[in-house]
């Protein structure tokens, strides 16, 4: 990918359609930290793709100043690798909801994120289907009272998390839709991995499911709450930055420091960048405090590099360099 | 031990059509490839046809685990692989058993008596030995011991086991029948030669057996050497013998060549289709991409992506595959991309026959999406145009920006014939409408004034960003619009896009008579079964029956209704319940279709054409 010569603002990636989400939605949030994240990554504006399936969230690319599609339910990760194989110096982006990705879209997700084609893909967690007007979803919880569940949903719902760590994701990040600045970050993070990168924004649809996160990202709980992860820093949280997780056993504690004797050298180190899966597993479903931050960022060889090496491989040790060499090639006869 | 019960000489022909059937273990598709190609070399027109059995491994010596290849071999110009047989070579009971109503009556079957036994015969259902029971006397049957003399012949042989031995008796076939035809075993030697280069035991056991059955055949002078089929006038140039899958791949690669633009293959394995997957992922010499997703919709996805980012984008299938693509082609005509679909059918519906041939799916091409939707729909005729229309597809895709599903079928798919080499330099122009400069007022649904094709902005091209998407656009800015004109307009303009194809696509020709009592429609795969009836009826003295075949379904081209005018009757012939009939009857109200259609997996035989055609003459 060539870096930008120009400086951008967010406004040279606002396009001049008018917004249509519901006022107050976190849709604006994710937008507006989108605009502002695009400058800071050194990418070229015409260089940027935004694909999307069918939903609220997916009206995204029509906002976005750059290249997009709004394509159909649940099928962006399949025409974004598309994308992004046919030019791989595109900074392709992939926007989702939780319906879009993980109902009907449930077999291109875990299989984008197994692949690891370097997409980065935004998925919009409202736990509910907005735009067709309030069923229950995949991520819903059991008992939520939606149109399609008006006396409480019974099917257990995914973690978004950890099927995506299922799925061999090696780059998982979870951010509350109210947190524009580490949003911001974590947008510019996933744009420097090269893989797959998956961002789970806990997003709320003032229409059909207010509050939804509102125990975890509500701005008077959200440090008690939250465990904001960085790589190489420790578990640390807290309004006053005094607990933090251990290990006990097989399990995650959260421990106080200054009590039992526990100091800051007590706590967990983060390694996003571990391999092993086995803690970013623990940590995304921990449900308290709720993981946010990137919480996993495994480098790893990308599908297109793969590709990238095969072809060349076969490219340097084979004789056909026009069609024509194919097709009179091997058995061949002449007819006078 | 040998015994040829000999009834009647056989006929001096200019054509043979000869089956090898056995166990799916047997080898009978190399036997038959090596004959087709070295028929093809010494310079006969040929048309093949290999029938597998649907299982994987069926079990040993069972009916519905046996595999043929049928190969029809001319002086003349050779269009289908045949229906009746003039020699059948069958290597078990089961083999025997299930095609020996394609024998012509009074000519020749080979058998392998040491496959004979208790055992395969009740596997074959057979109660009575045929060999002893006299119900094949109507043949002329040349009994062998195959199995034996190939053990004889490889005595002394180091290095081979009793399986690989029993196995090569496939070549003292091959060897028996290269030299009742007068055929050298030259081709087929050089074949081991490259094919065994690491194992000279294996080279020396399939050489010796070949030529044990070519001399056998020649000293015991049990078959007349009679049929001599000499060359064929075909066009002067470089052939080979190419399967229809094999050619479509190459089109492409050809199209790709020829537009300067990269080729992009999503596709998710379905029989017939899937061969074509198989030829593209070797060529990543050319560049080419071929990405097997997860299943036909992401297979369509992908393509529709890589289209978007530039490349020339296919996607490959089979029946149920497309209806699966459906609502992603849907998308793929809204944005107005190039893209082509390949939709190799097969028997339907559902799972259907998934081994077997039909035309079934013109409908579903047609219309197999919701709302206003139309694509250009085209046909390829044989193994070779394969080629041709693989490459026309493309052409057609970028230069009027729409989706274009070309349609084949598992019998020219698998089917094989001599295809004149095309260079690429010999190939049409292929333009695009790529932009990448910057104007003032520019927007992504700019259109050409003839083709009304709308321009191609990549991402990549400083200035041009711009969205796409489902929703219905403004026909100016190509930004998103409910206005209830614009839907309309928009609607139309597509439509008439597809129509102004028409000014791009040839003729429909009529062959044989030009004007008359019936002409004969087809369209697709059939052109070979349809070809060679016409001719023959022609031949026979009914010169007033014409033949006019389409590749161009939608649009259908310009001249149709005038050449329909030019014959009393019309007669539709087609592998379905009548479905290019309704195509014809929807753009030509007044006229009359008569149907000839045939919904068994298979194709037309040239008894049952014949038989129609006379019919509706008399
Ligand atoms: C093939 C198809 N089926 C159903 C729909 C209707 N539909 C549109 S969006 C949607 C759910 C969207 O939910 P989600 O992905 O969570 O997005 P949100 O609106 O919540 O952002 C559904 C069912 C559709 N557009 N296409
Ligand atoms: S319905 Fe919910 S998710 Fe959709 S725009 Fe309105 S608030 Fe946002
Ligand atoms: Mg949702």
């Amino acid at each position: 990918m060539e870096t930008a010569e120009k400086k951008y603002t967010f406004k040279d990636f606002t396009s001049d359609q008018e917004v249509r989400w519901c006022p107050g939605c976190d849709d604006y949030v994710i937008l507006r930290s989108m605009q502002k994240a695009l400058p800071d990554m050194g990418v070229k504006r015409e260089d940027v793709v935004f694909i999307s399936g069918i939903g609220c969230s997916s009206r995204f690319p029509y906002y976005m100043n750059t290249y997009g599609m709004h394509s159909i339910h649940g099928r962006a990760p399949g025409i974004a690798s598309g994308v992004k194989l046919a030019n791989p110096d595109l900074s392709v982006w992939i926007i989702t909801g939780d319906g879009d990705a993980m109902a009907i879209g449930g077999n291109h997700f875990i299989h984008v994120l197994r692949r690891n084609i370097d997409l980065n893909i935004v998925l919009f967690n409202n736990e509910i289907y907005g735009l067709t007007k309030g069923q229950f979803s995949p991520t819903s919880l059991v008992g939520q009272k939606t149109k399609s569940s008006p006396y409480g949903n019974i099917q257990q719902p995914f973690s978004p998390g950890e099927l995506a760590m299922g799925a061999q994701a090696r780059f998982f990040a979870r951010i509350g839709g109210n947190n524009p600045k580490d949003m911001t970050n974590i947008f510019i993070e996933s744009h420097k991995f090269k893989g797959t990168s998956l961002i789970e924004v806990l997003q709320n649809c003032v229409i059909f499911n207010d509050g939804c996160f509102k125990s975890v990202t509500d701005k008077t709980v959200k440090e008690d709450q939250q465990i904001y992860l960085e790589h190489g820093k420790p578990m640390i949280f807290g309004k006053e930055r005094n607990k933090g997780l251990i290990l006990n056993g097989l399990k995650l504690e959260v421990v106080t420091i200054g009590e039992n004797g526990i100091t800051q050298e007590d706590l967990l180190v983060h390694n996003a960048k571990e391999q092993d899966p086995t803690l970013h597993q623990m940590l995304i479903r921990l449900q308290y405090p709720v993981a946010t931050g990137v919480i996993r960022s495994f480098d790893d060889i990308t599908l297109e590099e793969r590709m990238d090496d095969v072809t060349k491989q076969v490219k340097a040790n084979s004789n056909f360099k026009k069609t024509d060499d194919l097709f009179f090639s091997g058995e061949t006869y002449e007819v006078k | 031990m040998i015994t040829a019960k000999i009834k009647g000489q056989p006929e001096a022909l200019e054509a043979v059509i000869i089956r090898f059937v056995g166990d799916s273990g047997d080898g009978m598709q190399l036997t038959g490839t090596q004959f087709s190609d070295t028929s093809a070399m010494f310079g006969n027109d040929i048309a093949t046809f290999p029938n597998y059995p649907s299982e994987i491994r069926a079990p040993q010596g069972s009916l519905y685990g046996v595999s043929g290849f049928q190969v029809h071999i001319g002086s003349v110009e050779i269009s289908t692989p045949g229906d009746e047989v003039d020699l059948l070579v069958a290597m078990n009971p089961a083999g025997l058993k299930t095609n020996l109503h394609a024998v012509k009556p009074g000519h020749t079957i080979i058998v392998d008596t040491d496959s004979f036994t208790k055992k395969n015969l009740e596997k074959a259902q057979y109660e009575t030995n045929p060999l002893e029971d006299n119900s094949l006397e109507n043949y002329r049957v040349i009994e062998v011991s195959m199995t034996s003399l190939t053990k004889e012949s490889l005595k002394g042989v180091e290095g081979l086991d009793n399986k690989s031995i029993t196995r090569s008796k496939n070549m003292f076939a091959l060897g028996m029948v290269y030299w009742m035809y007068d055929r050298s075993t030259e081709h087929t030697e050089d074949f081991f030669n490259k094919k065994f280069k690491s194992k000279p035991n294996v080279i020396e056991a399939n050489t010796r057996v070949l030529k044990a059955g070519f001399n056998y055949a020649n000293t015991l002078e049990l078959i007349p050497n009679s049929y001599t089929i000499s060359p064929a006038k075909m066009a002067p140039g470089t052939y080979r013998i190419i399967m229809g899958n094999t050619a479509t791949a190459w089109g492409f690669l050809a199209a790709a060549e020829k537009s300067g633009l990269e080729l992009f293959l999503g596709s998710y394995p379905i029989t017939p289709a899937t061969d074509i997957l198989h030829e593209l992922v070797k060529h990543k010499h050319f560049g080419v991409k071929a990405f097997q997703a997860e299943d036909e919709i992401a297979g369509i996805a992908s393509a529709i992506g890589a289209s978007f980012a530039g490349d020339l984008a296919i996607t490959t299938t089979s029946g149920p595959g497309l209806a699966l693509k459906g609502e992603a082609l849907g998308l793929a005509m809204m944005i107005e991309l190039p893209l082509v679909v390949v939709n190799v059918q097969r028997g339907g519906p559902s799972t259907g026959l998934p081994t077997k041939t039909e035309q079934s799916d013109l409908l579903q091409a047609m219309y197999g999406r919701n709302g206003e939707s139309p694509v250009i729909v085209i046909a390829a005729s044989t193994p070779a145009d394969c080629f041709d229309f693989a490459f026309e597809a493309s052409k057609l895709a970028l230069e009027h920006m729409t989706p274009v599903i070309l349609l084949t079928d598992g019998y020219i798919a698998n089917g094989s014939a001599p295809w004149k080499i095309h260079s690429v330099d010999d190939m049409p122009e292929i333009k695009n409408n790529l932009v990448n400069e910057v104007k003032e007022n520019w927007h992504p649904y700019n259109r050409n004034e003839d083709t009304l094709a709308r321009n191609w902005a990549i991402p990549g091209t400083p200035g041009l960003e711009h969205r796409v998407g489902g929703l219905e656009k403004d026909s100016v800015t190509g930004n998103v619009s409910y206005v209830p004109e614009n839907h309309e307009y928009m609607t139309k303009i597509r439509a008439e896009k597809i129509k102004r194809v028409q000014n791009y696509i040839p003729d429909v020709e009529v062959e044989f008579a030009q004007t008359g009592d019936l002409l004969v429609i087809g369209w697709g795969g059939t052109y070979g079964s349809l070809h060679s009836a016409v001719k023959q009826i022609n031949k026979e003295g009914y010169d007033k029956i014409g033949f006019a075949h389409f590749n161009y379904i939608n649009p259908l081209p310009k001249n149709t209704r005038q050449v329909l005018a030019r014959f009393k009757k019309v007669v539709v012939c087609e592998l379905n319940n009548g479905q290019f009939s309704k195509v014809l009857s929807n753009n030509f109200n007044g006229c009359e279709f008569i149907q000839f259609n045939k919904i068994q997996g298979l194709p037309f035989g040239n008894t049952e054409l014949i038989e129609k055609f006379k019919q509706l003459v008399q």
